[in-house]
């Protein structure tokens, strides 16, 4: 298992989890965990994901979340999780 | 599984408090270059650095994507120069340029003598080069050992080395003596250490091996402002607790990078390095332990203390820790010094007492330009016997600011930074360094 920690943040609409985890889905990315919430208007969503089934690679993967950034306009970051882990686990 | 808090922490570090890798640092012994020559010999060591380092700045840059952690430098040592020339040193200075320039590395580290006993020919030629090989090059960086807590102090070393620096500054006098700022003096010098402008790929390395060097100021500043008021254990423990998080990524990504480009994983320095932009502050962090300002009497102890329990968090967080680790106190590099120097709050000789607990010297620190070789030497020879006697690494990188006298500010750009000229004490000291010779090791050196 490859994970991977997606962010996603900006001004809040209909339907942007909806976009995003159809794009995933179709990357045959599996959502591991969610959490999202709204402060003062901005949406914020951490995605934890499985990348290893995806038939990209990392920056593929990134590539094809960019129409989804710019059709949402939002904030879409993905980063591998072992920086997460190799800070906060021993 | 991590929980949100947690991925916030590590995020915030990122994008608030300027945590980063300092540096990925690719070391390459040259020794095999070696060629009566000097024509010959450059253009194996550039053939050479451009085959093992190809692959250094696009696996660097691929580790910055995924990870999502900034890597500022990628950056090149190699052998001491001064053991593979058997003539004009002057070719490979160039070719090492060159290379550095061709694989993207902002500096290249190793145009280098070890002379703490003695110099050998080609050492002396290497001295005798150095002011030429900086105004020439852009992004080579020398240094020279002068000192160990084995040998002593070679003072015809000391000697000479004050007057490479005047030298060096007259040579680069119209862009504020930068080639001074690519020179450092050692006592004590580290073979794996992956910071510029020291850094060289020493003889009893491998033939290649990934280097990393971590830093974070800002975290550890913004941890401390949690704890306001608290006793120095608590201090302590939060400094301890944040550099063993900080030094964890530096290992994952020197482990991701020997992967990446099967190289042998060197080691991870676990330095807090500053830079000039606010919130990367060595000196802010000791201001947070309750000092008006960096200079302030408990400037040393707050740095020992903090000194102390950066090595103690991170070295638990690396399988090789090694290189300098502790913290730097380079005063053009740093906002908070910077700011202290100016206003007359640290003086030169804070400083050097400031060296005596830091990790390495006096560090990018501007001096008047009519200071004297003779003065410059004094100043290496003292910071050389703290390093001796102490069994600690120590270095000098000072920068004559040509036509400029104390209170004027040079600018050098980038990480490099501004200073304001600090005064030099202007008392003679010309019999002292004319004496030259050796200065004993001292009697503890002889362990065995």
């Amino acid at each position: 298992m490859r994970k991977a920690l997606i962010s996603v943040t900006g001004l809040d609409a209909t339907g942007i989890i909806a976009r995003v985890a159809t794009k995933l889905s179709e990357l045959n990315i599996n959502i591991l965990d969610i959490s999202q919430t709204i402060l003062g208007g901005y949406f914020t969503m951490m995605m934890i994901v499985d990348i290893s089934g995806a038939p990209v690679d990392f920056d593929g993967i990134n590539q094809a979340l960019e129409p989804i950034r710019e059709e949402l306009k939002m904030e879409i970051h993905m980063q591998r999780m072992d920086i997460f882990d190799a800070m906060h686990r021993i | 599984m991590i929980e949100t808090g947690e991925i916030l922490q590590t995020l915030r570090m990122i994008q608030e408090e300027h945590f980063d890798v300092r540096t990925i640092t690719l070391g390459i012994n040259l020794l095999d270059c070696s060629d009566r020559d000097p024509q010959v010999c450059a253009e194996r060591v550039y053939e050479k650095i451009c085959l093992m380092a190809k692959d250094l700045v696009s696996t660097g840059e691929h580790i910055e994507r995924e990870f999502g952690i900034p890597i500022v430098n990628k950056r090149i040592s190699v052998t001491p120069v001064s053991l593979i020339c058997q003539g004009d040193p002057l070719p490979i200075a160039r070719a090492l340029d060159r290379a550095a320039k061709e694989m993207g590395v902002n500096f290249l580290g190793g145009y280098s003598a070890l002379m703490h006993k003695g110099a050998t020919r080609a050492d002396e030629r290497l001295l005798a080069s150095i002011p030429e090989a900086l105004s020439t090059t852009e992004r080579l960086c020398s240094s020279v050992n002068v000192a160990s807590s084995r040998a002593g102090i070679n003072m015809n070393a000391v000697r000479e080395m004050g007057q490479v620096i005047r030298k060096t500054a007259e040579l680069t006098a119209d862009r504020d003596g930068l080639g001074c700022a690519k020179l450092v003096v050692f006592a004590n010098a580290v073979e794996d250490n992956p910071f510029m402008a020291g850094a060289f790929c020493g003889v009893g390395e491998p033939e290649c091996a990934i280097n990393v060097g971590v830093s974070g100021p800002g975290v550890v500043k913004r941890a401390l402002e949690e704890v306001k008021g608290e006793p120095f254990d608590i201090v302590a423990e939060t400094i301890k607790r944040t550099a063993f998080k900080i030094t964890r990524v530096g290992q994952l990504v020197a482990r991701e990078a020997s992967q990446r480009m099967g190289i042998p994983f060197g080691i991870v320095d676990l330095s807090l390095a500053p830079t000039p932009a606010r919130g990367d502050s060595v000196a802010h962090i000791l201001e947070e332990m309750g000092l008006e300002s960096t200079g302030a009497p408990g400037t040393t102890a707050a740095l020992a203390l903090l000194n102390d329990a950066v090595k103690k968090g991170g070295v638990m967080a690396s399988n090789h820790v090694g290189g300098l680790s502790g913290a730097f106190i380079p005063v053009s590099e740093d906002i908070g010094m910077i700011e202290a120097a100016g206003k007359g709050n640290l003086t030169l000789e804070k400083l050097e007492a400031m060296t005596c607990v830091c990790s390495v010297g006096l560090d990018m620190i501007a001096i008047p330009g009519d200071t004297s070789a003779e003065t410059i030497s004094g100043i290496i020879a003292d910071e050389a016997a703290i390093g001796v006697v102490n069994h600690k690494t120590t270095a000098v990188r000072v920068i004559p600011a040509v036509g400029k006298k104390a209170g004027d500010r040079v600018e050098f750009g980038g990480l490099l930074g501004y200073a304001p000229v600090m005064p030099v004490n202007p008392c003679g000291n010309a019999a002292f360094i004319a004496r030259g010779g050796r200065i004993p090791a001292p009697l503890h050196s002889l362990r065995n």
